[in-house]
Parts: C-alpha cells; sequence; structure tokens
C-alpha cells in the first residue's frame, strides 16, 4: 500500500491509500466529530457533521471526511467558523425531527456546538422521534446478524426504522444497536419506544 | 416485410438502405399522425382510428399509407397530422374532423385554412413548418426526425442515414478515435451537469476491470420537462445507436437503458428499438461482423425523482432501493456492481452519432466557446407557445421567450424564468440578454439543468414559487442525509408560514443558514441545489419577501391568505356570472342589481375572478375592502359603441 502525506490543519499527517480523511486524522488524533460513523462498519455519509473543508486545484470545498479517500498533499481544514456554523445548523436540523429530549453524542455534540435544539424544531408540528436516521443500528445490525432484525421504510420526512414481524427471532438481544446509538433512542433493554412493524406503516396504522 | 437478413457485414447495410430507398415512392400518399404522450392525451390514438376507417370508407386503404410518428414540437397543438407529399401540416385534428381531410385533403388536394398552425399571438396561419415562427428561430439537430420516422420502424431509421455513425465507427475508427473525436467536439453532459463527456468515457476506458458498463439515463423527472421522453419516444434508434458507439469506445459489452416508470411509451419504443437492431445485426454478437459484441437491458424505474442521480440510479438496477452514495470515487470508475459505469443522459447518447458522422469541427461551429452543439428545452408556463424547442446553445433567454415562445400570454409582463427543473434557479428580467449555455446559467444562480424552463409573469408570486419547488423537493428527498431532509422541512414550512402572512423578520436569517448547509454539506447533487429557487428568490426578488413578512402583502397578489376579492361596484354589470361560479355562495346580489362579496364566507377561490367578463373583479392585498355598495344599486351599464 502506497504511503502518502496529506496536511490536516496545517500539519503534515501521513497516511495510507484507501484510507479516509476521517481515519488518517483519527490516527493523528485530530478529532473530527462524527453521528453516523462507526470504525466497524462502511462509510455511510449521511449526518454530514465530519464535512471538512478541503482545498484542490485551487478550490475549496467541504466534503464528509467519513467518505473521502486521502490523497498525496491534500489540504484538509477540520475546524473553521464556515464549517462550525454548518454544524451547529445540522445538529439544529437534526432535532427538528429527533426532538430536544436526546441523550448521548448528539447531546454533547449541541453543547459543543451551541446548537439551540429549539430553534427549528417550532416550525414543524411532528412528535419527536429521539431518532436522526443515522442507520447506524440498521447497518450494526446486519452485521452483527448476518441478517436483520430492522431496516428502513420511507423516503424523505416519511423515512423511519420499522422492524420486520418475521424477522423478530434474529434479534438475540445483542445490544450493539444500543452500544452504537448516539441519541439514546435504544436504550439497554431495547428500542424504546418499540420500533414500529412494517406491516403496520404499511396499512398505515402507524 | 420480407424476412430479415442479419446483416453481416458494412456493405448489407448500405444495400439494406438502398433497398429501402427504391421500394419507397417519393410521391406515395402518407398520413402521419404523432402519437407521443402528448398528443395521445390530447386524442390522437381516436384520430389514428378515424383515418383508418375513413380511408377503408373511402376506398383509400391500398393508395394511402397511414403512418404513426413522434412528435414535432407543438404540444399544445396536437394532435398534430402531416399529409404527404405536399407537407401539409395540420394541428388540433379531431376524430370528427378526418373525413372532411380525407375527402377535401387527400382525395381533392384542397387545403383546409382551418387546421393549418395558428399563431397564438398573432393568430396567423401558416401551411409549412418552416413558416411557422417558433419554428423558424430553432436549429433542430436531435430532434430533426422525430415527427417524420416511425419510430418503431428501423427501416424508417435507417432510411434516413440511421446506423452509418455507427458503421463508420466500427469499421473506420478505433475506439480512442471515437474518444478523441467526442473531445475535439467539447460534447459535454446534456443532462445538465455540463461535465465533459470523454473525461467520462476515457475514465471508464481506462479503469481497471474486464467487465464495464454504459447506461442511459431517462429518469427524467423534473416537472415540465419532457425533452428525453420525446426523444426516446419518437426516435429511439438514435439514443441507442450512439449507446453502441459509447460502448464500442469504452470496451463495454454490456447496456443498460434506464427508462422512468412514468414513461411506457418510451420503454416499449426503446424495447421495439433494441428488439429490431438485434433482429438486424446491429445489436448483439459481432455486429455486422465487425467483432464487436455489445448488448442491452431495458429497466424502468420505480418512480423516484432522486434515482436521476447516477449513484442512486445504478443502486436501484442492482435492485436496491435508489439511494445516492457518496461518489468521491466516481461511477466511472466504480458503478454499477462496483464496476467502472459511464452514464449518460438520453440527448448525450443521440448526440454522439451526429459527431461521428458530421465531424467534430461542424459541431463546435454550433453553440458558443465553452458549450458546443444545440440544447433542447421544454418551454413551458406563460409563454404563447408551449413545446419542445432546440436552439444553438448561446441563444439569449429572450429570444426563447419572445421569438421562439412567441411572448407573453395575455399581453402580462414577463417577471421571471426558471431553468433546469426544480432545483434550478429564477431569473429576472434584467438578465433576458443571457446567452443560454452550461456556464452563463451558472453565473446568475440557475442551471441547464435537464432543460426544463418555465416561463413566469407578472401574477405569479416568487415567494410562492420558492415554496412550490421547496414542496415538490421534499416529496422527492430520499431522506438519507440531514440538511436535505430536515432542511426541506423546515424549509417548507417557514415559506408557508411567510405566504400566508405569519413570517416574521428573523425567518429569513434562518432560512439563509439552512440553505448554506444544504448547498455545503448535502449528500448528493439533489440536495446541495435544492436551495437554488429560495436563494435566487431571495436574490433578485428580496421586495417581495420584505412585502409579505413585513407589510403583509402578497406583491402578485397570488396567496391566498394575503388577498381578499372585491367587486367594483362602478364597473358589475350584474350578469349573474360570478354569483353561478361561486362554490360558496359568498356573492349576493341579483338580476339587475350590482353583486358584492360576503368577504366572511368568501374562500378565495378565485372562480368569480376568472369568471367576470367587465373586469369589475380586483384582488386587494394589505389594503382595506371598500364598503359594500348600497342594496338594491342598479348596475352603470356600459354604452353601446
Amino acid at each position: 500500500m502506497k504511503n502518502l502525506t496529506l496536511r490536516i490543519d496545517d500539519k503534515d499527517i501521513p497516511a495510507n491509500e484507501g484510507m479516509t480523511i476521517l481515519e488518517a486524522a483519527k490516527n493523528a488524533k485530530i478529532e473530527i466529530p462524527t453521528l453516523c460513523h462507526n470504525d466497524e462498519l462502511e462509510p455511510y455519509g449521511a449526518c454530514r457533521i465530519c464535512s471538512v473543508e478541503i482545498e484542490r486545484k485551487g478550490r475549496t470545498q467541504l466534503v464528509a471526511s467519513c467518505c473521502y479517500p486521502v490523497e498525496d498533499g491534500l489540504k484538509v481544514k477540520t475546524r473553521s467558523h464556515k464549517i462550525d456554523k454548518i454544524r451547529k445548523t445540522i445538529i439544529e436540523l437534526a432535532a427538528v425531527s429527533a426532538g430536544i429530549d436526546v441523550t448521548g453524542r448528539m447531546r454533547e455534540l449541541a453543547s459543543e456546538y451551541n446548537a439551540d435544539l429549539s430553534r427549528f424544531r417550532s416550525k414543524v408540528k411532528t412528535d419527536p422521534t429521539k431518532c436522526i436516521l443515522c442507520g447506524l443500528c440498521v447497518r450494526r445490525c446486519i452485521e452483527a446478524t448476518w441478517d436483520t432484525a430492522i431496516g428502513f421504510i420511507g423516503r424523505g420526512v416519511t423515512r423511519k426504522i420499522a422492524t420486520f414481524p418475521e424477522k423478530v427471532s434474529v434479534c438475540t438481544n445483542c445490544n450493539h444497536c444500543y452500544s452504537v446509538c448516539p441519541t439514546g433512542r435504544i436504550s439497554s433493554i431495547g428500542a424504546d419506544p418499540k420500533f414500529p412493524e412494517v406491516d403496520d406503516i404499511l396499512a398505515g396504522r402507524e | 416485410m420480407e424476412k430479415i437478413k442479419r446483416l453481416s457485414s458494412r456493405k448489407d447495410l448500405e444495400k439494406l438502405r438502398q433497398e429501402i430507398k427504391n421500394n419507397r415512392d417519393p410521391r406515395q400518399r402518407i398520413v402521419s399522425v404523432s402519437v407521443s404522450t402528448c398528443c395521445v392525451a390530447l386524442g390522437a390514438l381516436k384520430v389514428v382510428e378515424a383515418f383508418k376507417t375513413e380511408l377503408e370508407k373511402q376506398g383509400l386503404k391500398d393508395k394511402v399509407r397511414l403512418k404513426d410518428t413522434g412528435c414535432s414540437g407543438f404540444c399544445e397543438q396536437g394532435p398534430a397530422v402531416t399529409i404527404y407529399p405536399e407537407e401539409i401540416f395540420y394541428f388540433k385534428v379531431k376524430p370528427e374532423d378526418v373525413p372532411e381531410i380525407v375527402t377535401k385533403t387527400i382525395k381533392g388536394k384542397q387545403i383546409l385554412e382551418k387546421f393549418l398552425y395558428r399563431d397564438p399571438a398573432t393568430g396567423k396561419r401558416s401551411r409549412k413548418l418552416q413558416d411557422i415562427p417558433s419554428y423558424k428561430h430553432q436549429l433542430r439537430l436531435l430532434t430533426e426526425n422525430s415527427g417524420k420516422i416511425d419510430p418503431r420502424n428501423i427501416e424508417d431509421y435507417i432510411a434516413v442515414d440511421g446506423y452509418s455513425a455507427l458503421e463508420k465507427t466500427l469499421f473506420e475508427m478505433s475506439p480512442d478515435q471515437v474518444v478523441k473525436e467526442v473531445k475535439k467536439a467539447n460534447l459535454r453532459g446534456r443532462g445538465g451537469g455540463g461535465f465533459p463527456t470523454w473525461i467520462k468515457w476515457e475514465t471508464t476506458r481506462n479503469a481497471e476491470d474486464e467487465i464495464k458498463y454504459v447506461i442511459v439515463n431517462c429518469d427524467e423527472g423534473d416537472p415540465g420537462a419532457f425533452m428525453d421522453r420525446s426523444l426516446m419516444e419518437d426516435n429511439p434508434h438514435s439514443v441507442l445507436e450512439g449507446l453502441i458507439i459509447g460502448a464500442y469506445a469504452i470496451g463495454a459489452h454490456q447496456g443498460y437503458v434506464y427508462v422512468r416508470e412514468e414513461y411506457p411509451i418510451a420503454a416499449e419504443n426503446i424495447s421495439i428499438a433494441i428488439k429490431q437492431a438485434e433482429e438486424f445485426g446491429l445489436l448483439g454478437d459481432d455486429i455486422m461482423g465487425s467483432g464487436f459484441s455489445f448488448r442491452v437491458k431495458v429497466h424502468r424505474g420505480a418512480g423516484a425523482f432522486v434515482s436521476g442521480e447516477s449513484s442512486a440510479l445504478m443502486t436501484a438496477i442492482e435492485g436496491k432501493i435508489g439511494e445516492p452514495r457518496p461518489k468521491y470515487v466516481h461511477t466511472a470508475v466504480k458503478g454499477l456492481w462496483g464496476k467502472p459505469s459511464c452514464l449518460n443522459n438520453v440527448k448525450t447518447w443521440a448526440t454522439v452519432p451526429l459527431i461521428v458522422l458530421k465531424g467534430a469541427e461542424w459541431f463546435k461551429s454550433i453553440g458558443t466557446e465553452g458549450s458546443s452543439g444545440t440544447a433542447i428545452f421544454s418551454l413551458v408556463g406563460k409563454v404563447n407557445s408551449t413545446g419542445l424547442v432546440e436552439v444553438p446553445m448561446g441563444t439569449t433567454l429572450g429570444d426563447l421567450i419572445f421569438k421562439i415562445g412567441g411572448g407573453i400570454r395575455g399581453g402580462k409582463r414577463f417577471k421571471a424564468v426558471q431553468t433546469g427543473g426544480p432545483s434550478g434557479g429564477f431569473i429576472p428580467e434584467k438578465h433576458l440578454d443571457l446567452p443560454v449555455d452550461f456556464d452563463e446559467l451558472n453565473k446568475v444562480g440557475s442551471m441547464m439543468g435537464s432543460g426544463g424552463m418555465v416561463v413566469m409573469d407578472e401574477d405569479t408570486c416568487m415567494v410562492d414559487a420558492a415554496r412550490y419547488f421547496v414542496d415538490f423537493l421534499l416529496e422527492e428527498s430520499c431522506g438519507k442525509c440531514i440538511p436535505c431532509r430536515e432542511g426541506l422541512q423546515v424549509l417548507s414550512n417557514t415559506i408557508k408560514d411567510i405566504c400566508e402572512g405569519k413570517g416574521k423578520d428573523e425567518d429569513t436569517l434562518g432560512i439563509q443558514d439552512i440553505v448554506t448547509t444544504m448547498e455545503e454539506a448535502s449528500l448528493c447533487a439533489l440536495g446541495k441545489t435544492a436551495a437554488n429557487p429560495v436563494l435566487t428568490s431571495l436574490k433578485y426578488f428580496k421586495d417581495e419577501w420584505d412585502d409579505h413578512i413585513r407589510n403583509k402583502r402578497c406583491t402578485a397578489k397570488a396567496c391566498r391568505a394575503l388577498i381578499k376579492y372585491y367587486i367594483d361596484p362602478q364597473k358589475c354589470q350584474a350578469c349573474m356570472l360570478c354569483l353561478k361560479e361561486c362554490p360558496v355562495a359568498a356573492i349576493e346580489g341579483g338580476k339587475d342589481q350590482v353583486h358584492s362579496i360576503e368577504q366572511e364566507k368568501c374562500t378565495k377561490c378565485g372562480a368569480c375572478y376568472e369568471a367576470c367578463k367587465f373586469d369589475a373583479i380586483r384582488k386587494l392585498s394589505a389594503e382595506p375592502v371598500p364598503p359594500p355598495p348600497p342594496k338594491g344599486m342598479k348596475p352603470i351599464r356600459k354604452r353601446k359603441n
């Protein structure tokens, strides 16, 4: 594997070809916040909190560091006024559906970035879900069970996580989903409240 | 037709073309009826049936060839009928008109004035297509044969030099030469991004993998856009020929055509084209004996706008939910099933045969420095003639709207034009001189997009228009990433509040933060561009936003919550029309008694406003409604001159 060097926050950071910016930064003890990332799982790129600024051919752009592969000489900035403001807005937007009663990593990031969780929440009149649809539980479940008891259903704002009734037996209470949930939607005794069943959603009972 | 012989050499194709041409009499009487989606919606199939019956009745069944063709671009004037050899174009033909046409025009050689094209702006009629004002200013390269050939008959396509470019490619050019020609021509992606096509081709070609794919993107989902559908319906072989040439250049042996579920005729016509091309040996193993083999499958989408995004489209072909993935590694390197995949828009593929046949220099001579060739737009909204138009890149917005579109309907004032579909921006009057190409549109905050062009007039509220497109995108967002999913939801509700007079000053700040976040941090292009309508509306029509928020006034008097209807007693002729139209009986008055609206009952549906023939009904916004006229007031009659 080729060794290369990139510049993160004005420091030369060694990396291997095929790594992502997030991995290279982590190795160098530079912290980039994430909500949908887990080292054990494939990058997903859904929460966008890990957005960093890169400079390429004289142009700067924001990319998701969890997915962006390192390049030799790539210049990366992990904090700036602009990045912080976007992260703050993302957290505030995440709270629109999730609500203000979140715990875990999302709560920590909200205070770190001074996010006002009720800022946009007032514009939307739906019950808080305590879930930001990061998909960590779904992806972790697939890894843990080589199958899955839960999955996504719906599109856009109607997207949610649901259980498949015929797959209930797949769940062995391994608690991996609990350990990865960044918002406290899943407690040590499982999802609380329980995820709806696919059949109920399709039948309009949910 | 005699049994088809598989073409096994380039000579075979030439021989076949000659045969087809020889068998066709240029004086043959042909009646061709456009059966593309718009004409079918207007009753074209019944017209075809009527011709069938009538020709038989009048004993002309064997003398006249009845032919189904595609669209000539005058979408609102359908069903369109063309009579050859004189090339007489009739529009708005109804089944009951057919006997007259057969008797007078086909038998009697008489031209029926009333069916000729009538210019909606001037009322002038034109006999030939070339005389039609909107047609005259176009340059139809891709759409040249649409409306002339039967899209379900490969012989029609071969007769107009179809598959010559493929023949030239396979027998005279190396794959490298094809890519170089496309590079020299400066062909850019017609799907809207304008990305140089040759880079995609070369990246896919150079990617280290034995298996490669080429894909046609026909998931055109923009409201008001129908260019791709039209090409696929009217000339599917041109798309297919371009795809085969591209496959040869790239080194792919399998192709996919992704057609959205809502385009049944397009899917059917391309499937027929594929089958026919296979039968003729123009597709499949050892094409025309050249040693090159290539196969194509049609994949029908499941009706998701986001599937037009390349990575989402490929996931959908794989049989999964059509959701985008980060594309930092391009699909040209790792696409469908992890293999290098080259995806181009319908129009891009269809342009390729033209470039191969006529040369890069010819193609470059059309259009602007940065954007060669032509662009196809579906011109819709408040213009006099709506329809499908093809013009050289660099044609100004003003020419498109006023020369080709015939200006604004009802003599109203132009306000804005939205280009590029729901995530394009609104362009105001001051930019009407803008030459339309990939780069210029970006500069003013919009984009070429797939070529939708929606014209708005003084009656369109720009805040409400932004809300409309945000709502469309909210419906279509896949929901994977936070900025797009949640951002659109908040934007939609905030703008709705503003339209209802509940907006606050700080709302625009929130909107700014959200649109910046969406633009910078969304996962795919849908989310990144979704804010364009809001951004450009705020940029060019800020006063309308202020008017809504501060004065609770809708400048264009379009937002229902902010307007009231009022009948001017000086103008009302007591004709009872509005009274009858009102669905909630909110209008008082009677015969010979001036009418007035009971504001408490009025739902502001606007039916009375539309019905009034005396211009007596006015819309008021943020101004007091004058008191109703005294009961029993008689109308002030207009003097008849």
